[in-house]
This record gives structure tokens, C-alpha cells and sequence, in this order.
């Protein structure tokens, strides 16, 4: 079921679109989360929706962006930043430049440092508000959103959020349409020009493919031999689990229902 | 009568033979009873060595053949004495080093503590210089031990604005701390929603450059902070080594939780009050979701149906009025009555629910493997002696239908109550 929209004239909504990294192959495609965003953001109706993308423009990444253009659009606007660039100045710049109503962004990017600060850091340099985590967007009315944000376990949470606001989007959002091959080989690519920042510190750092973590042994913390042994040996025991024996009934569900409402299971 | 010794084979039989059903009548009446040594009908000493000696600490039974000791046989081979563990107190910290743990549930989770004992090696770094953990909790909470996880100082901010999700309030307060005790290093927990996001706002605030996905840190003397770190990068397919800055989110696992000293988790109060805040983003309160929608796996409440439950009418519609998701033993997979993506166990799915209501399962291995890495367990069941009741939390011996019955009715109850009172 798609959430119910209403019609918002004249909505601007840029959705920040980064290189995504191909699980397995490693190859370049449209990242996971931001083709999820480009997905919100076409649901939103009468939204009119910007790309906006902020890298070197190769023939790897091309064929990558390529892949949103295909999404329905036409244009993609390119912030020409070289490899090895910090984007926050030039994006901060480009959106406030902009003035979008709602910026949607993936939550973290595929490559490179991938450590999920840019909305962040973008929220603070232009003072919008952010929600983070986002399922879908139920609706615009008079300069505020309503929200849902995806929270652990599969559970929802409706939120209000003032616009301008930055949003992230969680792979909860609806599942990004297929790219079509045609728009995508038709859409141009805009090019913006904007402040070069060069990341030094990303320079230092060593960068290499991540290593299989070790996995955590089961400490035996025992005094004596005996204890070790029947620490490895015991079964599961409960210990300290309330047994009730000859009750009716009602008196266990009433102890059940005091548990569940301790936990606040229950709605 | 003479004064012959008669001897009985039979009963002297009965004497050496310990699985006799007359054994130990035998045994009383021969007056080998209690004794450990008796005079065998050959003049020879006879000794019992299962009546000599006594239990040691540990619950062994120990003779001492010097007879220098003599313990009290036969005492009880519960000698398990609650281990007090060493108290630390740190009264003048030189610097400290902040934790805002996740508390999903209102407890501090694997993650937290994990996070805790990596808060702990920092800290006790220099043994002439000592550092505290302080610890930010925000909003009610149920857990008792602090202490025991390694905290030294608590700040738990309980204001109404604190309450759900406050992301822009809770910021606040982080940087009132920060004014107040500039801590050496702030670690979060990178999870999902709460530490992960948490840490981002605070990073973007202080304008640091945080470390985020953290899963290895280690003393290095050549760098200015005394530590490195190794942190996650690119969707978790890069390792990136870098010098561990003031902020770090660490995924769990990222050290060992502290389980051998206990710590004073000393109350703090903020210097100054919170400055009133207009927030920007309204927190509407959870939505109910379908509970059938919910993956199995990652469920929060599962109501888990075996072989002794009868009728499956009334459980689909306790599960339904619980608002709990639905699961199933193997047998009553197989039997027909649950789909098989319902299965909870080793061949099924292993489930991580905070809350397990088993319903007429016994616990056969496989299945409590499956549910190992869940809170709670609730056990309704006939047989008191199963395997289900050992590992539960509450076990409630019983009919499952009919407690199943009163449990939707007493939460219907309490429903309308609550909807009469509004």
C-alpha cells in the first residue's frame, strides 16, 4: 500500500545521490539507500524532485548515475569535486543556494569512509532539523511533515518535522523501481561548480579491505577445576526462574500479564 | 543358646550390595549403619569409605587419613557463597571518559556493556592517574546494576522532554556535559537509532571528526591521544586505521564487559538546568504494526505454540490480542497446525525476542538453542519437570488453554478500563 500524499504544489525535494558499491563485485551502481530515497521522493506527489550528486565525473561512476536518471528524470545536477575531495562545503553551498524544502539522503555511503556523517554534518551547517532512519513520508502540509521512521524489530514511529529538514532513509523505505535503459542513456548530467575541500586526514589513515573479525570466546571465569568442568559440561539451567505450581488459572495470567507489563510489550 | 556367631549370607549380601531396595535396613540391623569401621566376622576390620570423610569447599567429598581434620559428613554440597566483588571507588578522578549507553528496554544491553568495558580500558589506562566512566542515561530505566557494568559516575536525566524521541533535547544535554566536565573521550554505541545517531549530532555539534564503527582500539605511544583505533568503513567492506579520536561510536563486541570489579555508579546532577528548547521534530508515538508482518527474527514479542497446545483457535487469538508475533515448535510444524516459516529453533529461525511466551513446548535442545538470545521466557505448561521451565523466567504449571483464556480476558479488561478512563 503506497501512504496516502497529498498534493503538495510546488514541493521541492533534492535527493542527494552517491556511487554505490556492489556487494559482491565490488562494481559501481546506484547506491541502495539513495535509490530507495529517489523512490520516497517520487512517491511524495506533486513534489518536484532534484538529483543532485557531488563527485568526479569517470566513466565508471557515469554508468552508476546513469542508473538514477533512469529512475524518471532527465537531469542530474554534478558538483565537480575531484577524488579524495570533502563535499560537505560544496554540497552546504549548493543546498542554500537551492532552498529545497526536504533533502533526502541515504544513510550512509558505500565507499570511501562511509561513516554516515554527511546529513549530519549538513543539518548543522544549515541549521535544519534532521530525522534519521526514515520509512516512508506520509505527508506535507503547511511547511510540516509527517514521518515514519523505521525503529528495530520491524516497529514504526510517527514523527513531525518542521521543513526545511534533511531525512535520512532506511533500507525499510519501499524497494527503488528498476532503471530504465532508455531515459537513463537520454538523461544529461548539469555540472555546478562549487569550493574544493581536499579531506587530509583521510589521507593518513591506513585504508585496507576489512578483516573477518574474531569471534568472541566463551570465558569461564571458575575458581577451580570442578567449576570449569561444570561449566562446560552443565545443561541450561534456569536458576532463579519463578516456577508457580497450583494456581488457578487467573493467578498465572495475572503474574504472566505483571511480566509483559514490566517488559511493555503490550500496547 | 550358644555364643556361636551365626552369620546370615543373605543379609551380609544385602550389605555389600548399595542398590538393594533393603540395603539400608540391612545395614542398620547388622549395626553397619552410620559406622565407618565394624569388626568383619573374621575378626578383620571392615571400613565404609562412603561414610568417612566430609565435603570440602568445593563439593567433594575429601578423607583426611591423618585425622588432623574432621569436617561435618554429609553437608549439604551447596557451599556456593555469593563471591563479593572487589569495590573500586575513584574519589579524585584525574579525567573522565563518557558513555551513553543505548539502554534498549530500559537495561544496558551486551552492547552497552561492551562499550562500558572499552570506556573501562581507557580510562584505567595510567594507574597514577585514574579516570571515571561517567554514564548518560536519558528517560526511566530498570536496571539495578551499574555498578557491577563498571560506571563510576551516573547521570540520568529524567525530564519530560527527555522522553522518546528527543534527539535535539538530548543533544542538549550531551553538550551542557561537555561544558561542565570536557571528558578526555566520548564513546556511543553504533547502533541503528538512539547511540548511532546520537553520536553523529554530537560529533556535527562539537565539530569533531568521529570514528564511527569502531571495533578495535589499542595503546599506541607514538600518537598524541595514546590510542588507535581500527573502524569499519564502505558498507563494512574496509578496515581503516586511524588515530582513535574524542568521539567514537564502536559496534558491540568491541571489548570485553567488565565482570570482575564493582564499581561506585555515584549519582551526578548537571551544574546548570537544561535551557527550555523549542523542538523542530514532534514525536507522534509509535504506530501498531501487524504483528504477523514482523520477521520472525527480529520480532519483540513472540507467543510460541507446541505440542501441548489444544486449541488453536484460542491461541491465534490470544497471539492477536497480545499483539504478539506467532510461533511454533517443530511438532506442531510438522503436525500441520503453523506454517513452517513460524518455526522457532535450530532448523527454523533463531529468534532474538525480548519477550518468549511458550505455550505447550517441553524444550527440546534444538529449540531452546533457538531461543537462547531472548530476555524473557514465559513457560505454560503441564509437565513441571521440563526442560522449558528450567530455562524460563516464569514458568506457570497448568492447563494452557485455559490460561491462555484468562490472560486475553484479563488483558481485555484492563482495556476497556483504560479507554473508560480516557
Amino acid at each position: 500500500m503506497r501512504p496516502e500524499t497529498s498534493i503538495n504544489p510546488g514541493l521541492e525535494v533534492t535527493v542527494l545521490v552517491s556511487i554505490g558499491r556492489h556487494p559482491v563485485t565490488g562494481r559501481a551502481r546506484r547506491a541502495d539507500q539513495d535509490a530507495r530515497g529517489v523512490e520516497l521522493a517520487r512517491s511524495l506527489e506533486g513534489a518536484e524532485v532534484q538529483l543532485l550528486h557531488a563527485g568526479e565525473q569517470a566513466e565508471t561512476s557515469e554508468a552508476a548515475l546513469r542508473g538514477y536518471l533512469g529512475m524518471g528524470f532527465s537531469e542530474l545536477s554534478l558538483l565537480e569535486q575531484p577524488q579524495g575531495a570533502d563535499v560537505v562545503p560544496a554540497l552546504a553551498e549548493a543546498l542554500d543556494a537551492a532552498a529545497p524544502h526536504l533533502v533526502i539522503t541515504g544513510e550512509r555511503a558505500e565507499r570511501g569512509e562511509g561513516s554516515g556523517l554527511l546529513p549530519y554534518l549538513l543539518a548543522e551547517r544549515l541549521g535544519w532539523p534532521l530525522v534519521s532512519g526514515l520509512a516512508a513520508v506520509e505527508g506535507v502540509e503547511n511547511g510540516v511533515a509527517t514521518l515514519l521512521q523505521a525503529l528495530p524489530r520491524g516497529q514504526r514511529r510517527r514523527l513531525k518535522v518542521r521543513l526545511p529538514a534533511i531525512v535520512t532513509v532506511d533500507g525499510a523505505a519501499p524497494a527503488p523501481r528498476q532503471s530504465a535503459y532508455g531515459p537513463a542513456r537520454r538523461g544529461t548530467f548539469e555540472a555546478l561548480a562549487g569550493p574544493v575541500c581536499h579531506d587530509e586526514e583521510w589521507a593518513e589513515w591506513q585504508v585496507q579491505p576489512a578483516r573477518k573479525r574474531p569471534k568472541r570466546l566463551k570465558i569461564v571465569k571458575a575458581a577451580s577445576a570442578r567449576d570449569r568442568f561444570k561449566a562446560a559440561a552443565a545443561k541450561a539451567e534456569g536458576g532463579g526462574g519463578q516456577v508457580l505450581t497450583d494456581v488457578t488459572p487467573e493467578q498465572g495470567a495475572e503474574a504472566i500479564l505483571k511480566l509483559l507489563r514490566e517488559e511493555e510489550v503490550l500496547r | 543358646m550358644s555364643d556361636l556367631r551365626r552369620r546370615d549370607p543373605r543379609k551380609e549380601w544385602i550389605g555389600r550390595n548399595r542398590l538393594h531396595p533393603q540395603h539400608l535396613e540391612v545395614l542398620a540391623e547388622l549395626g553397619m549403619g552410620a559406622a565407618s569401621e565394624w569388626m568383619g566376622p573374621n575378626g578383620v576390620i571392615r571400613r565404609n569409605p562412603h561414610a568417612v570423610g566430609f565435603v570440602g569447599p568445593n563439593g567433594l567429598r575429601r578423607i583426611d587419613r591423618s585425622g588432623a581434620q574432621q569436617g561435618v559428613a554429609g553437608a549439604g554440597a551447596s557451599t556456593s557463597v555469593a563471591v563479593q566483588k572487589p569495590r573500586v571507588e575513584i574519589d579524585d578522578p584525574a579525567f573522565s571518559v563518557v558513555v551513553v549507553p543505548d539502554m534498549a528496554g530500559g537495561r544496558l544491553s551486551s552492547h552497552d556493556r561492551d562499550l562500558i568495558g572499552l570506556a573501562r580500558r581507557l580510562a584505567d589506562v595510567d594507574s597514577g592517574t585514574q579516570g571515571v566512566v561517567v554514564a548518560v542515561i536519558f528517560g526511566p530505566h530498570k536496571e539495578v546494576n551499574f555498578g557491577e557494568a563498571g560506571i563510576d559516575r551516573l547521570l540520568h536525566l529524567d525530564s519530560p522532554e527527555m522522553a522518546g524521541y528527543s534527539p535535539e533535547a538530548r543533544l542538549v544535554a550531551l553538550t551542557l556535559v561537555e561544558q561542565s566536565w570536557a571528558p578526555r573521550h566520548w564513546l556511543l554505541p553504533d547502533s541503528k537509532l538512539g547511540g548511532g545517531e546520537l553520536g553523529r549530532r554530537l560529533a556535527a555539534r562539537l565539530g569533531e571528526r568521529p570514528a564511527t564503527g569502531v571495533w578495535q582500539v589499542e595503546a599506541d605511544a607514538e600518537l598524541p591521544s595514546g590510542w588507535r583505533c581500527i573502524a569499519r568503513g564502505a558498507a563494512e567492506s574496509l578496515d581503516i586505521q586511524r588515530p582513535l579520536p574524542r568521539v567514537s561510536l564502536a559496534l558491540a563486541e568491541c571489548a570485553e564487559p567488565i565482570s570482575e570489579t564493582c564499581h561506585a555508579a555515584a549519582e551526578l546532577s548537571l551544574p546548570q538546568s537544561l535551557p527550555s528548547m523549542l523542538s523542530r521534530i514532534d514525536d507522534l508515538g509509535q504506530v501498531p504494526v501487524d504483528p504477523s508482518g514482523v520477521a520472525l527474527s527480529e520480532a519483540e514479542f513472540i507467543l510460541s505454540a507446541g505440542n501441548g497446545v489444544k486449541d488453536w483457535d484460542g491461541f491465534h487469538h490470544a497471539a492477536e490480542v497480545l499483539g504478539a508475533t506467532e510461533g511454533a515448535s517443530r511438532v506442531a510444524v510438522d503436525d500441520g497446525f503453523m506454517a513452517r516459516d513460524r518455526q522457532v529453533g535450530a532448523t527454523g529461525t533463531w529468534v532474538s525476542a525480548r519477550v518468549y511466551v511458550a505455550v505447550g513446548i517441553s524444550g527440546a535442545i534444538q529449540h531452546l538453542q533457538g531461543i537462547q538470545t531472548c530476555e524473557k521466557v514465559v513457560a505454560i505448561n503441564m509437565d513441571p519437570g521440563c526442560d522449558m521451565i528450567k530455562r524460563a523466567d516464569l514458568a506457570v504449571i497448568g492447563d494452557s488453554t485455559r490460561i491462555l483464556e484468562a490472560l486475553v480476558t484479563l488483558v481485555k479488561q484492563a482495556r476497556e478500563e483504560k479507554r473508560d478512563a480516557a
